[in-house]
């Protein structure tokens, strides 16, 4: 089919930018920009999970281009922030969104995604992928490889942030409210839990799998730091809002509720276990990618 | 077996641990310690009580211990993640696979309490798959000390090895056989006895009773060519495939399912390398009980005399009668 080629957003003017506004604008364009490679690259390929990739796109983007302190050229920086992406199935944004950030060229996500010989594996593999900081896939690992590292901070006297983004399926598991407890206990300086919460797993509404709310209150009762405002999960201005608040926090672990959309930026796809993981049709793909770039260019305007 | 014949000194692998814990804590600067609300158990309290700041007791949650070392390793330190062998192996075994093993990170697993040590607490706390659960997980490195004094070394070396480790320790104290021996060398057979009538290759805790039972054999005329097997993986094939192609038979024995262990290894390297007879002293596909741990092994099949008995039949040079009183008095005198 027609793919109209869009304008791209330069990374560095991203993170040369001063003004914050200014700065979130690119973000959001360029989180909007990775849904389209992300769409390309999930239909090209016939596999690949849609509806968490899209979900955290922001989330993605925001962390790493302006919440993270990280150097792409030297990966393995002793002293860099940690992101664990425990909702390993989104790993088509992950890797376009790091792609971006200059660990490795996008063409070799969009031309080797899920293939034989890749290092873009079907989950994130921290071993072949550079920026990956743990392997995930099977849900409810992120949490508590995430407490190991910032606890790892604690022991060696180090300073670094360690994030953690799990969604409703790594909540629905034992192992997550194991490392809640557990972080609690501890308390690391610096472990940020961000939930992407779209409200969508696998098999249908997270209100029909497995309930998660009120969430909030969860953590509260576990003795979190948590976030007073629910996050936009799709807004930039309103994640940056969200780590403004968490870097003014001195008490942890803390943790950040986004409401964010399964799916999000294609109406038929979005908030619907439909698109978890299916893969993206020719007819389907014809439908969505002119609604990505409506928007888009919407959002090019704001620039 | 009468507890008469048991050789002296004895002492528990979970003390040889705890003790080993507390000599390395100072050479290795980056080794931290994990328990899951059994370190007075497992005996790594006495480090945690030493260097609190390196100790990290996470509570009755297996799979939140075994992840949490997973991202401390990823960080530069050695986590040590001890508890008992089945909760590792079983409640953790996702962790370990997943985030250890898949990223070759250097963790060690202490399993403790393993095969039937944890004898009185029964079946639901009795290892017997554990074994087969870490070989058949790629990168792990698999160690069955054979006494106290081969803990510290296995740890020791497993600190410096760059891939996970999986070392599995007793709970009751048993002889100790080899502290003026060479050290334990992982991945290398240990070779006790020299002999051209049947492999015996044993590894842990049962390691003195086929001494004991090699003894035996040869007052019969049966001369073992007795291997400790204290690394299951990497397996030492080469010494394992000569013996085995010297002999003719081997019989495994080892304090866990026959299916999946020790046995298991030497059979996936004799049927290719050395076709030869082979039989397993081990829990045969079973759960065990609550008892007395040397009645509990013997009642499941592993002692002296079951030892014997399976050699005199593989060798096919004597017929063993269960019954023998002779042999029986034999074995009662060690």
């Amino acid at each position: 089919m027609n793919k109209p080629a869009f304008v791209r957003i330069i990374p560095g003017s991203i993170l040369a930018e001063k003004d914050p506004n200014r700065k979130a604008a690119g973000i959001q364009y360029l989180a909007q920009e990775s849904r389209v490679d992300v769409l390309d690259t999930l239909h090209a390929k016939g596999t690949g999970h849609w509806g968490g990739a899209s979900s955290a796109a922001e989330l993605l983007a925001a962390l790493y281009f302006h919440g993270m302190n990280i150097r792409p050229q030297e990966a393995k920086w002793a002293d860099r922030d940690r992101l664990v992406v425990s909702k390993g199935h989104s790993s088509a944004m992950l890797y376009t969104i790091l792609a971006k950030r200059g660990f490795f060229p996008l063409k070799e996500v969009m031309a080797t995604f899920r293939q034989l010989d890749s290092r873009m594996q079907g989950h994130p593999c921290m071993n072949k992928t550079p920026g990956v900081e743990m392997s995930t896939g099977a849900l409810g690992h992120g949490l508590s490889v995430a407490l190991g590292m910032a606890l790892a901070a604690r022991v060696q006297g180090r300073n670094y942030w360690t994030h953690v983004i799990v969604g409703d399926g790594c909540l629905n598991e034992g192992q997550t409210w194991e490392g809640i407890m557990a972080a609690a206990k501890f308390k690391p300086e610096r472990l940020v839990l961000h939930i992407d919460y779209n409200k969508v797993q696998l098999d249908g509404p997270s209100a029909e799998i497995m309930p998660l709310d009120p969430l909030p209150e969860k953590l509260l009762a576990f003795n979190w730091n948590v976030a007073p405002e629910i996050c936009d999960g799709h807004s930039v201005r309103s994640i940056f809002a969200a780590l403004d608040w968490l870097r003014a926090q001195n008490r942890w672990p803390s943790a950040i509720i986004y409401r964010t959309h399964k799916g999000h930026g294609v109406s038929f796809m979005a908030d619907t276990a439909r698109w978890h993981g299916s893969p993206v049709d020719d007819e389907s793909y014809a439908k969505a990618r002119p609604e990505l770039m409506a928007e888009l260019e919407k959002l090019g305007k704001a620039i | 077996m009468s507890k008469d014949a048991v050789p002296t000194p004895i002492i528990a692998g979970r003390d040889a641990f705890g003790q080993a814990l507390l000599e390395l804590a100072e050479t290795c600067p980056e080794m931290v310690v994990l328990d899951a609300d059994v370190s007075s158990s497992t005996k790594t309290l006495a480090f945690g009580k030493k260097y609190p700041s390196r100790f990290f007791n996470v509570g009755v949650a297996e799979a939140n211990m075994a992840d949490i070392a997973g991202g401390m390793a990823t960080c530069g330190l050695r986590p040590v993640v001890s508890t008992f062998a089945l909760f590792l192996a079983l409640k953790a075994a996702d962790q370990i696979r997943n985030v250890t093993c898949y990223n070759n990170l250097p963790v060690i697993f202490a399993g403790g309490y393993a095969g039937l040590s944890d004898s009185y607490d029964g079946a639901s706390h009795q290892s017997i798959a554990d074994l087969a659960v870490f070989r058949a997980l790629p990168n792990m490195t698999v160690v069955v000390p054979g006494d106290a004094a081969e803990v510290k070394p296995a740890l020791e070396q497993a600190l410096r090895r760059n891939g996970p480790t999986y070392i599995r320790l007793g709970r009751n104290p048993s002889p100790v056989l080899f502290e003026n021996a060479p050290l334990l060398e992982t991945g290398k057979i240990r070779k006790l006895r020299d002999g051209a009538d049947i492999t015996l290759a044993v590894c842990g805790i049962p390691t003195y009773m086929a001494i004991q039972a090699a003894a035996l054999l040869s007052e019969r005329g049966v001369e073992a060519d007795l291997l400790e097997v204290s690394t299951l993986k990497p397996l030492d094939s080469e010494q394992l495939i000569a013996s085995a192609r010297k002999t003719g038979c081997v019989l495994s024995i080892e304090e866990h399912n026959i299916i999946g262990g020790l046995g298991s290894a030497i059979a996936e390297a004799v049927a290719k390398f050395a076709p030869a007879k082979m039989d397993f002293i081990g829990i045969r596909d079973r759960f065990p009980e609550s008892g007395d741990y040397l009645l509990l092994l013997k009642k499941y099949g592993i002692s002296v005399e079951d030892i014997v008995k399976k050699s005199l039949e593989l060798t096919r040079k004597e017929k063993f009668r269960g019954n023998s009183k002779k042999l029986a008095g034999n074995i009662a005198a060690g």
